[in-house]
């Protein structure tokens, strides 16, 4: 059984993380992870048949910003405003770590996208499989896995779900 | 044009001799669009089906498309590979929902019609009727034959691991269709090796499905739009390249190697996706180790009309089958690979170079935005053209990548072939 401090600092985790996603404020995501914190959008599809190609497969914090400044930078795109609706997250385990306790844990997502002159739509849908430990910081993310059920992509993905 | 003209004029023509102004009609209309099916993936060309690593064992299926047909690859007992038509041939239902897996047999669940996994009908329930009271009720006609219901079956052909296959059982031979040219390009990549699966990548891409043959018919585009092609030097007008074409102009190769990139006037002043001082962070994205079988060019990416590219950039290497879903609508789907043979690290690499490809790609996922924005001009406005007079109005191979000749060719046997 999670105390509830834990639980709560879990919740406060996944809420800034969707807050930030959706504010378009990019250069705060990376700082969600540990320096070897893993970022992976994957297929559910891909995930399930044990192939390891993802959508983006970021594999430190350093690949995150690179990632951030490709959506900041260097890509084309058109402009959209995105929503997270996130579960109620399930916390799996904690177990001992070498920096202290590592808690799994996962959540169902939704994101709505809504482009500037259309309506919104269910954009990706999928869950988060993570794992995370506690800092000096607070939590952080060792690895966010999202496994998205939206195989079929409507175009592209340019921000971070 | 005068505002008199119309719009959408009922019966518009390509008046322009050549091919270096494509009329936007060419991408908006439906009669055009069921042409294409007709006399581009249903008959005369070999369509891209899949790989037959993703289906190593007998009784193994997936499905696939060939232009707007659903299709099953499978491997048979004998261990042969058919594609069938995913259309029960009793009511035409898409019978085979999953999308992969292993079976001894088809069956379509509605009245159990039961086909071999080469497509032979095999039995339908009650064919001799039902016995009831002393006697047979219904049944099947005597002259009921069950080998003249079997699924359509596709010719089929695998070359280097990769399965084609054609409705069309009076198609040339697969080499032929290529052309020895394009044909040498095939072969560098599936050179027999035994292919590995990475994954897959899907994506719905509102525009017409020429775009994206024509994207890749393009070299014009990634050293502008990509800032990652332009500034690292990957693809860029400076490099060393060629393209080539087969006899008829339908496939295409674009070859390239790495240029030391930085800052070549000539070709990133003024161009906005230069980045002069970018650094990777995380250098792994770009950590390129050449492989032998390049044979010199760090890139080659081939087209193959109308339903198939096949990447190699770098160290990433897919499929991208074309499925086209209307005038203004396909689904491009990724097949990324690697080699039964790659070290661990080379595997790695693989994974980490695919997130510059795909639907999210640092340098792909700006190519299905603009393919959107165009076909959203071409509908507001048929009548208007596109033009592509970049290299002039010939049709030839080249050595330089400073030209739009091979969607010029693309069009001159589109028009033949399209009668338009």
């Amino acid at each position: 059984m999670v105390d509830f401090q834990t639980y709560y600092a879990v919740l406060n985790l996944y809420s800034d993380y969707a807050r930030v996603c959706d504010s378009a404020d990019w250069d705060k995501w990376p700082e969600f992870f540990v320096e070897e914190g893993i970022y992976r959008l994957q297929p559910r599809e891909n995930f399930e048949q044990n192939l390891p190609l993802c959508l983006l497969a970021l594999e430190s914090k350093a690949m995150i910003r690179d990632r951030v400044y490709g959506v900041k930078e260097t890509l084309y795109y058109d402009p959209y405003y995105q929503r997270h609706i996130v579960g109620i997250p399930s916390i799996l385990s904690i177990e001992p770590h070498e920096q202290g306790e590592r808690i799994r844990a996962e959540a169902n997502y939704v994101v709505v996208r809504t482009k500037l002159d259309a309506e919104s739509t269910v954009f990706n849908a999928g869950y988060y499989r993570d794992e995370i430990i506690r800092t000096a910081a607070g939590l952080k993310f060792l690895s966010r896995l999202c496994i998205y059920d939206s195989e079929m992509i409507p175009n592209s993905i340019i921000y971070p779900i | 044009m005068s505002a008199s003209e119309s719009i959408f004029p009922p019966n518009p023509q390509w008046t322009e001799a050549g091919t270096s102004q494509v009329p936007f009609w060419a991408y908006t209309r439906d009669d055009l669009h069921q042409r294409e099916l007709e006399r581009l993936f249903y008959s005369k060309h070999w369509c891209y089906i899949g790989l037959e690593a993703e289906i190593p064992n007998p009784g193994d299926f997936r499905r696939s498309v060939v232009g707007e047909r659903s299709v099953i690859m499978v491997r048979d007992m004998d261990g042969n590979i058919n594609v069938v038509e995913n259309v029960c041939a009793h009511r035409g239902l898409r019978f085979c929902r999953e999308r992969q897996g292993n079976q001894k047999d088809f069956f379509c669940p509605y009245h159990q019609w039961n086909y071999s996994l080469k497509g032979d009908l095999q039995g339908v329930p009650f064919r001799r009727g039902v016995k009831q009271e002393g006697k047979i009720n219904g049944g099947m006609p005597k002259d009921f034959k069950l080998e003249e219901h079997g699924l359509t079956k596709l010719k089929v052909a695998t070359r280097g691991g990769v399965v084609f296959a054609s409705f069309d059982h009076g198609i040339e031979s697969f080499e032929d269709f290529l052309g020895s040219t394009i044909l040498h390009y095939f072969d560098r990549v599936f050179n027999g090796r035994q292919l590995k699966v990475l994954g897959y990548r899907r994506q719905r891409i509102p525009g017409n499905w020429k775009l994206m043959q024509e994207n890749i018919k393009d070299p014009y585009h990634p050293g502008l739009l990509h800032t990652w092609f332009s500034t690292f030097g990957l693809w860029r007008a400076d490099n060393k390249s060629e393209l080539k074409m087969d006899e008829q102009f339908r496939h295409a190769a674009m070859i390239s190697t790495r240029g030391k990139g930085g800052k070549n006037e000539e070709v990133v002043s003024g161009v906005d996706s230069f980045k002069e001082t970018m650094q990777l962070n995380d250098a792994r994205l770009l950590d390129i180790v050449p492989e032998p079988w390049w044979e010199g060019p760090t890139a080659v990416m081939t087209t193959i009309f109308p339903s198939v590219i096949i990447q190699q950039q770098v160290n990433s290497v897919s499929t991208r089958h074309i499925q086209p879903n209307g005038h203004g609508s396909f689904d491009f789907v990724w097949t990324h690979f690697g080699f039964a043979d790659d070290t661990p690290e080379m595997h790695q690499r693989r994974l980490i170079q695919a997130n510059l490809f795909g639907p999210a790609g640092f340098v792909s996922a700006d190519d299905g935005e603009v393919i959107e924005w165009s076909q959203e001009g071409f509908e507001q406005s048929p009548t208007k053209h596109t033009v592509l007079e970049m290299g002039g109005h010939e049709i030839g191979n080249t050595e330089h990548m400073v030209t739009e000749t091979l969607i010029r060719g693309m069009y001159a046997y589109w028009r033949k072939v399209m009668e338009v």
